[in-house]
């Protein structure tokens, strides 16, 4: 008998919690941005279950989506990371806040 | 067949083990390698789920070039030395771990208080069919060909706009 499916999410559950504690914890920019990837690769996962319990191709069809949403929020990201670095010359999350009033 | 469950275990505490590895590193080089190291072992969980486009996608697109990018941008803001970025323990962390370890009870309480009724017990039969490039071909070919289309020009404005924000400034006379 394979795996049961509730494995499999309890896995990716316990991957994105690793991503918001990581996201709430640190204060470097670029291992937030790490942690938020895998966030989103941990939801691929439960989708990529679910398309194989049930036989249907939403779910992978799904996940190709969020890769391509992934590679342009990646570009788009660090992007910002450099203007930033640029412009305060840290990648503190804590030292930009020029969005706070 | 009987080492499947074997080979899920370890590649879940692989997943696992790495993820807490990138969190907990102060340098974000590591950190980036035991990224990396995650979305090899996703990508094997994706073989055992039979989804084995995306398996090769996910090394591709995630460890091959979306990681590279990463460190490509580690190195040119030389962010090596950390020093400057001093992280301790302090309330505010002890509260984000706090919320984190809430949502995973609540996660936990719905996957496994609810249990799998009503969801398949086991891999569907044609399962191994679905993954293949041809079938992802052609439902992004026909059914989802307009998000398909859309995520060109989705795409595309991430490549402008990457350019445009970390273009250096013409300083204005």
């Amino acid at each position: 008998m394979g795996i049961p499916l509730p494995y499999y999410l309890v896995l990716s559950a316990v991957l994105f919690v690793i991503g918001v504690a990581g996201v709430l914890t640190r204060r470097n920019a670029i291992v937030v941005f790490m942690c938020i990837e895998l966030m989103l690769n941990s939801v691929n996962l439960s989708l990529v279950a679910f398309a194989a319990f049930h036989g249907s191709i939403t779910g992978q069809a799904m996940v190709f989506f969020v890769m391509a949403v992934a590679a342009a929020e990646a570009a788009i990201g660090l992007g910002i990371i450099i203007a930033l670095y640029r412009n305060k010359q840290t990648v503190n999350i804590d030292e930009i806040n020029i969005l706070k009033w | 067949m009987t080492a499947e469950p074997l080979i899920f275990f370890f590649l879940a505490a692989f997943a696992i083990t790495s993820a807490v590895l990138m969190v907990v590193q102060r340098n974000p080089v590591v950190s980036a390698i035991y990224l990396i190291a995650n979305f090899f072992s996703l990508a094997a969980l994706y073989l055992i789920l039979r989804a084995q486009l995306l398996a090769v996608l996910q090394i591709v697109v995630y460890a091959g070039a979306i990681m590279v990018l990463v460190v490509f941008v580690i190195m040119l803001l030389n962010l090596g030395d950390e020093r400057s970025l001093v992280e301790r323990i302090n309330f505010r962390m002890l509260i984000g771990i706090t919320v984190a370890l809430a949502f995973l009870l609540e996660m936990l309480y719905i996957f496994l208080g609810i249990g799998s009724e009503g969801t398949p017990p086991a891999l569907h039969p044609e399962a191994a069919d679905v993954g293949t490039v041809e079938s992802m071909g052609s439902a992004l070919f026909g059914q989802y060909v307009f998000p398909f289309e859309i995520t060109s020009l989705l795409l595309l404005a991430a490549i402008v706009g990457a350019v445009v924000l970390a273009k250096r400034r013409e300083r204005k006379a």
